[in-house]
């Protein structure tokens, strides 16, 4: 199956299970992407690791992001089918103020630090992770260092003016 | 009279409540832990890791490991930064490997940018990449060696692992971090001394590297250390998202290389080695097999670049996005722009998202680039496979013994730097 069939043919079979779900399919890179509604997002990873149709059993990659207009948050899930070998990235996106988003612990345990990453850099909220803390920052750190709020360069600095080049 | 009193009735308690505490011990009613810090400076992890042992005994019933000792906030760094000076950062993941790692991350910027690497680069990074990948199972299968007792061979193919690192050197003259190569092939063609060094590597190795085996392969007491120590199940390692010689110790024959093949693997003959019960044993085994399958891979390159008409390319013809020697910089026009445009961030780079990946010495590395157009890359992700596969250690090392635990670790191939990047 050519990437672009399989594109189609897994946005038909989400809209036929689940209703409305698909926001967009791209195909970047050659990479099949969906944006999925994040309410919906737990049950539609759950069909396509479970279905035999789909079987992409092995969980690649879990990352969040900020968006560009800074007000929503994202979780990517990049899946593998080994058997077949297709590889699909899902990407679901809600707001900043209510970062909060289903676990997939209960589908692949190595989402569980993973997600936890996630939480510690992003502050996206994974309901019903079995242990939600920080993992490479300390404890008592109270900010989500990798918000786009927290520049990388100290904004004190005046030794150093970056409006001529780079970001 | 009135002070004795109530000190002789503390020791009657004290007495009595050890009484019973020793009789419900025995009666089995209540067990006796301890808890054993193992590390995070602790010589036998090779590298900052803490675990927080629950012991019975020997035994270990729990344990909590904590990570982030040496986080440096690469993705962070990574959204400020060129994409030619992030090379610099993947080289600190595993750096017992770091030119894989710097040409996945290179491949991974090619994809983006969509270029085309002549033959000849391919070739020449399949040999770097293989000679990383025989220097990190070096390190490990030796190092499984030393946590056993047997520090022989670990010394011995050091040396072979310091003429590796001498390769290293006369291409990019670096050692351990090695930041080797360019978006777009070599920073310079390979000097005669480079291809002398490869040919004396790839004759020398094989003696060198059977006498290892012959030490430990079917040394009776190495394989009742490690057989059975840390046995992981297929299911339960593909749920733990691992990947590299300890998924395929458990049976899965999977292997970027072949799967997803970049860089002209494909055109390569090689067999993936599997084992069958994920224990360490296994894991060593498969690392051994590996190493020769990567030796055979050098040969194959070689004589294929010797088969290769074009004896001088040494990168891409993309002047945008390579940095031009220095000398035309000062003399050439043109050679100026682009290094002005290079540095300065105006190259036009596209907007977009990629991941590619590459079989790592220990895993899938994967490298997920989200551009939106700018000097940087907007969000920038390392998947780790270190990282990733550390966590079901906890799991592995349940109800064995602290010794077996120690062996397990140093078979997985956990490299602080790539756990915590």
């Amino acid at each position: 199956m050519q990437t672009q069939e399989l594109l189609e043919n897994i946005k038909t079979d989400l809209t036929q299970q689940f209703g409305d779900v698909v926001i967009s399919a791209e195909l970047p890179y050659n990479f099949p992407t969906f944006v999925i509604k994040h309410e919906k997002i737990h049950d539609v990873l759950k069909y396509l690791k479970e279905s035999e149709k789909w079987n992409f059993f092995f969980l690649t990659d879990l990352t969040a992001v900020q968006t560009e207009d800074l007000k929503h948050l994202g979780v990517i899930y990049h899946l593998h089918n080994m058997i077949t070998n297709y590889r699909i990235r899902i990407k679901t996106f809600f707001g900043i103020d209510k970062p909060e988003v289903p676990t997939v612990t209960d589908l692949w345990k190595t989402a569980n630090w993973m997600e936890r990453e996630a939480y510690d850099f992003f502050g996206v909220i994974f309901k019903g992770h079995p242990n939600l803390k920080r993992i490479m920052n300390p404890e008592e750190m109270d900010i989500f260092p990798f918000r786009k709020e927290y520049p990388v360069e100290d904004l004190t600095r005046e030794d150093k003016d970056d409006t001529m080049f780079g970001r | 009279m009135i002070s004795e009193k109530p000190k002789k009735q503390k020791d009657k308690s004290l007495k009595t409540q050890a009484e019973t505490l020793q009789e419900r011990i025995l009666k089995n009613e209540e067990k006796q832990y301890t808890t054993l810090n193992l590390g995070p400076t602790h010589p036998a992890t090779h590298g900052i890791f803490q675990n927080i042992l629950t012991m019975d005994g020997e035994y270990i019933v729990h344990s909590e490991p904590t990570v982030g000792y040496i986080h440096r906030a690469f993705e962070k760094l990574g959204e400020k930064l060129a994409y030619h000076q992030i090379r610099v950062l993947t080289d600190r993941l595993n750096y017992c490997s770091s030119p894989i790692n710097n040409m996945g991350w290179d491949m991974t910027v090619e994809k983006l940018l969509g270029i085309e690497i002549p033959k000849r680069v391919q070739y020449m990074r399949v040999i770097i990449m293989e000679l990383a990948r025989i220097a990190d199972h070096l390190i490990c299968n030796s190092v499984i060696g030393v946590d056993t007792g047997a520090m022989t061979g670990f010394l011995y193919v050091f040396q072979w692992r310091e003429k590796i690192y001498d390769i290293y050197e006369s291409i990019c003259g670096a050692r351990l971090t090695t930041n080797i190569g360019r978006i777009g092939g070599f920073e310079r063609d390979w000097s005669e001394k480079t291809w002398q060094l490869i040919r004396e590597f790839v004759n020398g190795f094989p003696e060198a590297f059977r006498e290892f085996s012959n030490l430990l392969e079917r040394n009776k007491i190495f394989m009742d250390r490690t057989i059975g120590a840390g046995a992981i199940s297929a299911e339960d390692a593909l749920s733990y998202g691992f990947t590299g010689p300890n998924l395929r110790a458990t049976g899965v024959d999977y292997d970027v290389r072949v799967a997803h093949p970049y860089s002209s693997y494909d055109e390569f003959e090689f067999i993936i080695p599997v084992g069958t019960s994920g224990d360490t044993y296994d894991r060593f085994m498969v690392r051994q097999e590996e190493v020769w399958q990567s030796l055979s891979i050098i040969e194959q390159a070689l004589k294929k670049l010797d088969a290769l008409e074009d004896k001088t390319t040494f990168h891409a013809d993309n002047p945008y996005y390579y940095l031009p020697n220095k000398e035309d910089v000062y003399n050439d026009m043109e050679s100026l722009i682009y290094q002005f445009k290079m540095i300065m961030g105006e190259t036009k780079i596209p907007k977009g998202e990629v991941y590619h990946c590459v079989e790592g010495a220990n895993g899938e590395l994967g490298f997920y680039i989200i551009s939106d157009g700018g000097r940087s890359p907007y969000r920038v992700h390392f998947r780790r496979p270190c990282f990733i596969y550390y966590q079901a250690y906890p799991d592995m090392i349940k109800g064995s013994l602290l010794s077996d635990a120690i062996i397990t670790m140093s078979s997985m191939n956990v490299i602080a730097g790539e756990l915590d990047a």
